[in-house]
């Protein structure tokens, strides 16, 4: 499996868009430090743009890695690799090569500011660290739908449908019934409902570990009594956890019954 | 050496292969041929593990490979199209598969004869189809294996690639391993096939050697024998 993985990593460590992808990071962090003038508003706005953007770059890589090494796998399907070895070192691959330019890209503008001396560098390590989940959680599940589409068009449609739905609809439809069911305690429903989308779930616990919540009202004191400890941390780092195992395990059980 | 009992394989509706029988001894040049979308590419894919039957049993060198994993080791096998990572070079790619084989690998000869040295260090994403298939054949033939297993081998060769492909053909064959070819060029498997196994609707219609089929439909050129093969089916 590592010699896939690291075919795979040199792979996309040589493309283009790896370099698009880690200068942007990189442009990103420099622009936010030099306008904010501030790390930790920098932190903010960054955790923002990385919510969204590390599922959207995560899933496009991952569906269309896996369509354009097709190929490549039929290659390796003839050697003598199990095949859970050859998907997983891609996987790892293309998960690890994004994570590595939002680490470096946003490492060393941070860095170059003086993070170190900065209050913000636990905050910064967790949004780094949300980030490589979401990154991992959105190539797998963009493999998972690759796998169980031959077709090309398709799916990469239902890929970015799948994004569209966890970065923008849930949160429409989580909203919409918070305020159809105004009159019922929701404290426990909108808790459980933030599990279900990794999206929302790193969201909430930046915002809350950013101690901004007092924005949020009731609920809010919820959720902080929740997230804002370390059982509340841990939780949702293992129910993220969770969100990078399940697609993984479902794209091993694919495999078994795959034809290529 | 490859023993296939009763294999079935569907894809949605569209019946594939048909309990298909299939014996090939150890030894010589085995032509595939078949109308399109006979089954020859799916056949081969079974062998190699890549499309799994619904049915049926394939047992090489006295063991089933149905789901195994170690056994390919023993195959080598040449895809249809060259299709290779667009930002590895040639000589990583060839170090590669070289790395993920336990076995000697002897390319220098091959890399040689089909004039591939100056490509070596360039971007496979680079390369005209005609030299990637080249690499695709060193990659196909650099292993000392039993079974060699090639798909539409001559697709995009200039004339003198595919006379060191028909010569090296010939020098495995020398060397006692089985090689499995499919085509659609005819002349080619005139020239070099000991046996045919003609595929028809899933299922091995005629399988023996060239002579045996001429003389069966009473044909001299193997083009129109089989010709013949494909109207009989059709009265």
């Amino acid at each position: 499996m590592f010699k896939i993985l690291k075919y795979s990593f040199y792979d996309l460590m040589r493309s283009r868009w790896s370099y698009v992808y880690f200068a942007f990071y990189l442009a990103l962090g420099f622009v936010l430090l030099f306008l904010n003038n501030d790390v930790n508003k920098a932190v903010i706005t960054l955790m923002n743009i990385i919510i969204v953007l590390t599922p959207l770059i995560g899933t496009i890589f991952g569906v269309m890695y896996f369509y354009n090494s097709k190929e490549f796998t039929e290659l390796l399907l003839a050697q003598p690799i199990k095949r859970s070895k050859i998907f997983m070192g891609q996987f790892l691959g293309v998960a690890l090569s994004l994570a590595l330019s939002l680490i470096l890209g946003l490492g060393i503008p941070f860095l170059a500011y003086g993070l170190f001396q900065s209050t913000a560098i636990f905050d910064f390590g967790l949004l780094l660290v949300v980030g490589m989940f979401l990154n991992f959680i959105f190539v797998a599940l963009a493999f998972n739908i690759a796998l169980t589409n031959e077709n090309k068009i398709k799916g990469f449609g239902y890929a970015i449908l799948m994004w569209l739905f966890l970065a923008v609809i849930y949160d429409g439809a989580f909203l919409i019934s918070l305020v159809m069911f105004d009159d019922y305690p929701l404290d426990k429903f909108s808790l459980i409902a933030t599990m279900f989308n990794p999206i929302d779930l790193s969201r909430i616990l930046i915002l809350l570990k950013l101690d901004i919540s007092a924005l949020l009202g009731y609920t809010g004191a919820v959720f902080k009594q929740f997230f804002g400890t370390n059982l509340g941390l841990f939780t949702s780092l293992g129910v993220l956890s969770l969100w990078v195992l399940f697609p993984v395990w479902r794209i091993n059980v694919k495999l078994r019954k795959k034809d290529f | 050496m490859i023993e296939i009992t009763q294999l079935h394989k569907t894809f949605g509706k569209l019946t594939v292969l048909d309990g298909l029988d299939l014996s090939i001894k150890s030894g010589g040049i085995f032509a595939v041929l078949g109308p399109n979308g006979s089954g020859k590419t799916t056949l081969i894919k079974c062998i190699l593990g890549m499309v799994i039957p619904q049915k049926g049993e394939i047992i090489y060198d006295n063991e089933s490979i149905i789901r195994k994993s170690e056994y390919r080791n023993k195959i080598n096998y040449m895809p249809q199209i060259a299709n290779f990572p667009a930002n590895l070079t040639v000589i990583e790619l060839i170090e590669m598969v070289k790395n993920l084989r336990p076995k000697v690998a002897k390319e220098q000869g091959l890399i040689s004869l089909f004039g591939i040295e100056p490509f070596l260090t360039k971007k496979l994403g680079n390369l005209s189809g005609g030299t990637k298939q080249k690499v695709n054949i060193i990659l196909a033939f650099m292993f000392d294996s039993d079974l060699i297993i090639l798909d539409e081998p001559t697709t995009g060769l200039d004339p003198i690639a595919l006379i060191h492909l028909k010569q090296i053909i010939q020098e495995a064959k020398a060397a006692g391993k089985t090689i499995l070819i499919t085509t659609h060029i005819m002349s080619l498997v005139d020239e070099i096939a000991d046996e045919i196994v003609f595929l028809l609707d899933g299922k091995i219609y005629f399988k023996g050697s060239v002579p045996a089929i001429k003389e069966q439909t009473g044909e001299a050129q193997l083009e129109h024998a089989i010709a013949n093969l494909l109207r009989k089916q059709n009265v």
